[in-house]
């Protein structure tokens, strides 16, 4: 095996033994929740305490698969989750570019005290205000037809908009966007501008064909909270057929924990998002590379 | 920025704002509000059963009677998973949208109960007398809530480690002593054949299950979480010489290496594998130890001074205080307190049917049967939670106190610390009306 310049000859083995041992240490959990997705909980129990926690031996089956589709309604959540998380994203993305824009491209008053304000906000733990929060959705007006009348409605509990938009707008997603178009040059604009185009022309065919890093971070960004929604939908939705998949987790909490199947469930609804994650992946370490965000 | 575009920018602002203005104006006349607990005929009802689809088939079946028995009223299922279910009903209470209907872990009652949540059930005696005690849910001598069974804790055992070692098997009628028990434990553990002789469960880092489990020692011990005589202070019972004997047996456990400080996160599973010789665990358990066939056996726990103790009160039903339809959600009640629910119930659960009426009617539960030991438990040893509005409060700090006692801390300081922690809370609280 050759070694790099200046490297001794064992670098080369010394770094692959590293990486491998770092990938086995995060891959672990994910393959003991697959193998014991497939084991009966006696086993799960028995195999802890040697290797065999880790390989799908002994009395191996997708009982516990079939058991998840009796114990929650898993196909439901899992497209509720993938429609809110899918809203939450390509609303934020163009809601959060828009006000980055505002604040980095156009001229106006405070300015940049309104961008304080907004960084500001990411102090503010989400717990903190979700019961003021929860008093507000319960308020707001939402426009309904009834026979073919618009009527006014109160209160936003147990809809899909009450998980969907009051995550759209994200401070941190508005800073990612200011500090990326910061770093476009202004000149850009000003050519474009004296080619008659107009801001919201600037914004859509010179700012965020620029930004795709940036927007490949907010996407990842809001996906993965989206997706993992758990407290809020707990608040407001209270209708089975609105919830996400992360509530369904805690139907396996019984007095009786039912492992196996919480495994296969977990392994259902963890698949998506690896799916996506590994489809992405160059995206999502170039945009994180770019931006120095270790989110 | 242009002139031109700045103008375009402010009419758009202009258009914006006049838009909102006239829809909020409009909206004034048509606006509506839900809450009630109801809607039209529709009663809804909440239950903790989402992920326990035998105990929400009963309730699914009570309604669907219900709903067939008359044309008045329709109660309407929302199945909760039992994990979140109190956030869930604390959130709806906060936004006033509470449901009719709704079942409560008994000790959260009068918590529920103090903060408005229910109101209290005006039931027949010749129904709430029926029951077992510990299915009331009852808060200054008020009824608020009732249930359909009870749940019931118990040491699983191996009989054939209990005599194989000399050891004799307690009966409800004739528990071990403290002395009996600690020459049992010691027998297991110098026999050396299950590395565990008694798994305490302390795997479970759930609140409810620690106050649950081990308060109930505790008891028999002569202590416990409050003085019930006036609710106003935990000085005494909770620090008082028979709970620092509690303290320090339930740590000597631990530390004599007879129970590990921490469980596995099943310690039935490891029971039934072969970990350990006997569990602290509950009825719920009952149907996996039928995988020992004749030598998984249930005990009674030890009397350690007071008579042997165990927990009471489980998932009862109730109607909020904001219900519109009192009448039509205490109607629903009474028909659903039908002995041949509680049969039901108590025949798809492992649970112990409310009344006599409806253990008789299973040959599991009526005497003899190979259930009616939790039921003779239940009614001779169960010592329900405090019934004081400050018991979340309470449960929370026994629960780190005695996590803090199991991991080795200095017993005396950690129960006054716990004492006087809830003794602020009572008293910053104004003693919760009492």
């Amino acid at each position: 095996m050759s070694s790099r310049p200046g490297g001794s000859q064992w670098s080369g083995p010394v770094l692959w033994a590293v990486r491998v041992l770092l990938a086995c240490f995060f891959a672990f959990p994910i393959v003991f929740m697959l193998v014991s997705s497939l084991k009966p909980d006696d086993q799960i129990f028995a195999d802890l305490s040697s290797v065999a926690a880790f390989l799908p031996t002994g009395s191996i089956s997708l009982d516990n698969y079939r058991s998840v589709f009796e114990t929650v309604p898993a196909g439901r959540f899992l497209l509720n989750s993938i429609v809110l998380s899918f809203l939450t994203v390509v609303l934020g993305v163009v809601v959060n570019s828009l006000a980055a824009f505002a604040l980095s491209r156009l001229r106006w008053r405070e300015s940049g005290l309104v961008l304080s304000a907004v960084i500001a906000t990411l102090a503010v733990p989400f717990e903190t205000f979700a019961l003021p929060l929860l008093w507000w959705v319960n308020k707001l007006p939402w426009l309904v037809l009834q026979d073919g009348v618009p009527v006014w409605t109160f209160g936003w509990l147990d809809t899909y908009r009450v998980q969907i938009i009051p995550f759209i707008a994200n401070a941190f997603s508005i800073y990612l966007y200011y500090s990326a178009f910061q770093s476009i040059p202004k000149e850009l604009d000003e050519a474009a501008r004296v080619d008659g185009a107009s801001w919201w022309r600037i914004y859509r065919q010179v700012v965020m064909p620029l930004s795709g890093p940036a927007t490949a971070t907010v996407a990842i960004l809001t996906f993965l909270p989206a997706w993992n929604q758990y407290l809020w939908p707990l608040m407001v939705v209270q209708s089975e057929e609105l919830r996400p998949v992360m509530v369904g987790v805690s139907y396996f909490f019984q007095l009786n924990v039912e492992w196996g199947p919480m495994m296969a469930y977990a392994s259902l609804i963890t698949l998506p998002v690896l799916a996506l994650f590994l489809a992405f992946q160059r995206a999502f370490i170039g945009s994180i590379a770019s931006t120095g965000v270790k989110g | 920025m242009s002139v031109t575009s700045r103008s375009t920018m402010k009419r758009v602002a202009a258009a914006t704002a006049g838009v909102a203005i006239a829809i909020t104006a409009a909206g004034c006349g048509t606006a509506k509000e839900s809450g009630g607990g109801s809607s039209g005929n529709e009663l809804t009802l909440w239950t903790h059963n989402a992920g326990n689809p035998e105990e929400l088939a009963v309730v699914q079946q009570i309604v669907k009677d219900y709903n067939a028995s008359q044309q008045k009223y329709q109660v309407k299922v929302q199945a909760f998973p039992q994990e979140s279910y109190n956030s869930s009903v604390v959130a709806a209470a906060t936004s006033k949208k509470l449901p009719c209907l709704l079942d409560t872990d008994a000790p959260n009652v009068p918590n529920w109960a103090f903060a408005n949540y229910l109101r209290p059930l005006d039931l027949p005696a010749s129904l709430t007398d029926k029951q077992l005690k510990s299915t009331l849910g009852t808060y200054k001598n008020k009824l608020y809530a009732i249930g359909y069974y009870d749940a019931a804790l118990a040491i699983f055992a191996r009989k054939s480690a209990i005599t194989s070692v000399g050891g004799r098997v307690p009966t409800i009628e004739k528990p071990w002593t403290a002395e009996e028990f600690k020459t049992t434990l010691t027998k297991l553990k110098a026999a050396g054949k299950y590395p565990i002789a008694f798994d305490l469960g302390t795997g479970d880092s759930g609140t409810e299950w620690w106050s649950y489990g081990y308060s109930p020692f505790l008891q028999s011990f002569g202590g416990d979480m409050i003085n019930r005589e006036t609710f106003k202070t935990a000085k005494g019972a909770l620090n008082g010489p028979e709970a620092i004997a509690w303290g320090q047996w339930l740590q000597g456990l631990v530390k004599g290496g007879y129970s590990p400080a921490k469980s596995g996160p099943d310690a039935f599973a490891d029971f039934v594998n072969g970990k350990s010789a006997m569990v602290w665990s509950g009825i719920w358990n009952s149907g996996n130890l039928s995988k020992l066939g004749a030598d998984g056996v249930m005990l009674p726990p030890p009397d350690l001074g007071k008579g042997p103790k165990i927990g009471g009160g489980s998932w009862q039903w109730a109607i909020s205080a904001t219900c519109d339809k009192p009448e039509a959600a205490l109607d629903y009640l009474k028909f659903s307190l039908d002995k041949k629910y509680l049969v039901a119930m108590a025949q798809k659960q492992n649970v112990i049917p409310a009344t006599e009426e409806a253990a008789a009617a299973l040959p599991d539960w009526a005497p003899g049967g190979a259930k009616r030991f939790f039921l003779e438990e239940s009614k001779k040893f169960a010592t329900m939670r405090p019934a004081t509005p400050g018991y979340p409060y309470l449960t929370s700090t026994f629960a780190k106190a005695t996590q803090d006692i199991v991991a080795g801390g200095d017993v005396k300081a950690i129960l006054d610390q716990a004492a006087a922690d809830i003794d602020s809370n009572l008293s910053s609280n104004n003693y919760y009306g009492f």
